[in-house]
């Protein structure tokens, strides 16, 4: 009979390494158990019947989805010049690109109104963009594509330059080599930077708050919605942050389907 | 000229590296030889024009694909040459049937489905590998993604046929059973071919003429006697004491 394996430090060094772990999962988790725990079913019904309810769920959902679609039309070509090109200009463009992913929300309000507002720098041209929902699309757009540019553009970097070649080679124009070889084959980091645009996109409040303010019906969006209602009604805010976190929990299980089926198609 | 020779002299400059040589063949395939770095693969992607190139004149069986005097360069699709990476460069989100088709789905090429399964098909059975048809790129051996490259290559009828180390990422085993199903495939090919190998058993098995490439130019050309008889550099004589 061989003798039991005296426990390894390296076996210590796992426990506490689980411990850890563990311990940030159960951070991760009990603020969304804390918010289905707070909220009854009678709470929750009162809350979806609220006035600011359908408005502000609208209006999250459709300037999301428009600043979605404005971040993968115009980000995926920018993502293609930013994998391809070696120019130091592109590395410049790359560092500003990714500039709003570490200035705080707040910053970008900010900037947002020096830029777009009726004194600011476009204002000369009769430009006044705040108090709107073209603004909250501004705002998320600004937030929320950067995150899309530097997935789409990873995944570009990884693509054989060779694939493209041979695509050309057999016949296939510049626009068909894209699109039937590069889009599908970088599929899967263009999905996952889209969904993370997305939530952003659904999520952004700072710079919302600053730069398009707080209406009902024009520019309150949920995130907003939330912060009005806390003023008044506890239970409000939680009912709509149970729907917010939901919408985003529907979107983490959607990507995962999109991926799977595109992993098995190929 | 003749319905198979063909002639390309080549100036490009990628950075610090330049390419300037002039080269000329006919259906007989031809072996590039040469150290890394040498200019090899640079020479086949300026043959296919996947490079930015200062002056060429390309002439492949009467045709012009590219000529500086003349003003002309064929892009890459319209010069009809099979290319054929190191990699391989097979799409991995299709099937083996429509990666070997894609030449015939193109605007350029377009054939209906059916006839295009048939001749994808055709040209797999052509290099003994029907039965991958229905199979994924990400389930096949290395082998067998050599042989579904060169099977789509050659579904566009290429004038030219370009190879990079085609057998370079197979097992010595493998490689030598692909090696003696391409030497068939050339020799059934009849057309122009460029073969870049490190390999001296490539050489002898496809019956090729041999260039070597060194620093972007040609500095011998021959048959493998020849180099054998008077190496012009260390690395020539390397090469062919190998086999």
């Amino acid at each position: 009979m061989k003798p039991r394996p005296r426990r390894s430090p390296l076996s210590a060094l796992s426990s506490v390494a689980g411990l850890l772990a563990l311990s940030l999962v159960g951070l991760l988790a009990l603020p969304l158990i804390a918010l289905i725990w707070s909220s009854s079913t009678a709470d929750l019904r009162a809350g979806l019947g609220d006035p600011m309810f359908a408005p502000a769920l609208a209006l999250s959902l459709r300037t999301s989805v428009v600043s979605l679609a404005l971040t993968v039309a115009l980000g995926t070509p920018l993502a293609w010049w930013l994998a391809s090109s070696r120019a130091r200009v592109a590395r410049a463009v790359e560092i500003l690109v990714e500039l709003p992913i570490v200035i705080p929300p707040a910053v970008v309000g900010i900037a947002l109104l020096a830029t777009f507002g009726r004194q600011g720098l476009l204002g000369p041209l009769g430009l006044s963009l705040p108090f709107t929902t073209q603004a909250v699309i501004v705002a998320q757009l600004v937030v929320s594509s950067p995150l899309y540019v530097q997935a789409a553009a990873n995944a570009f970097r990884k693509l054989d330059p060779d694939t493209l070649i041979v695509a050309r080679s057999l016949g296939a124009s510049p626009v068909e080599a894209v699109v039937r070889v590069a889009l599908p084959i970088a599929g899967p980091g263009l999905i996952v930077g889209a969904s993370l645009a997305w939530a952003r996109a659904l999520g952004e409040f700072g710079a919302t708050l600053l730069f398009a303010g707080n209406l009902r019906g024009e520019t309150q969006t949920m995130p907003l919605a939330i912060f009005a209602a806390l003023e008044s009604d506890v239970e409000l805010a939680l009912v709509f942050a149970l729907v917010l976190a939901a919408v985003g929990a529907l979107l983490l299980v959607g990507l995962r389907l999109a991926l799977r089926a595109q992993r098995s198609r190929g | 000229m003749s319905g198979e020779s063909w002639r390309a002299s080549v100036r490009a400059r990628l950075g610090d590296f330049e390419l300037d040589l002039e080269l000329d063949g006919d259906a007989r395939p031809l072996a590039l030889i040469g150290q890394n770095g040498s200019g090899k693969t640079s020479l086949l992607r300026a043959l296919a024009g996947a490079i930015e190139i200062e002056e060429a004149e390309i002439v492949v069986a009467g045709e012009v694909l590219a000529s500086s005097s003349a003003g002309v360069s064929l892009p890459i699709e319209a010069r009809r040459v099979g290319y054929v990476p190191q990699g391989y460069g097979l799409f991995a989100h299709l099937s083996v049937i429509d990666n070997v088709g894609f030449g015939l789905s193109t605007s350029l090429r377009r054939v209906a489905r059916a006839e295009r399964r048939r001749r994808a098909a055709a040209a797999l059975d052509a290099l003994d590998c029907a039965d991958l048809a229905e199979r994924e790129i990400a389930g096949l051996s290395g082998g067998e993604q050599q042989r579904v490259a060169l099977a789509r290559a050659l579904v566009i009828d290429p004038a030219l046929l370009l190879l990079d180390e085609p057998l370079a990422a197979l097992d010595a085993t493998t490689r030598q059973t692909v090696r003696r199903a391409l030497a068939a495939h050339l020799r059934a090919f009849r057309r122009p071919a460029l073969i870049v190998t490190h390999d001296v058993r490539d050489v002898v098995a496809l019956d090729a003429r041999v260039c070597v490439l060194e620093r972007g130019r040609v500095i011998q050309r021959g048959e493998l006697d020849d180099l054998r008889a008077s190496p012009a550099s260390a690395f020539v004589a390397e090469f062919v004491g190998q086999g």
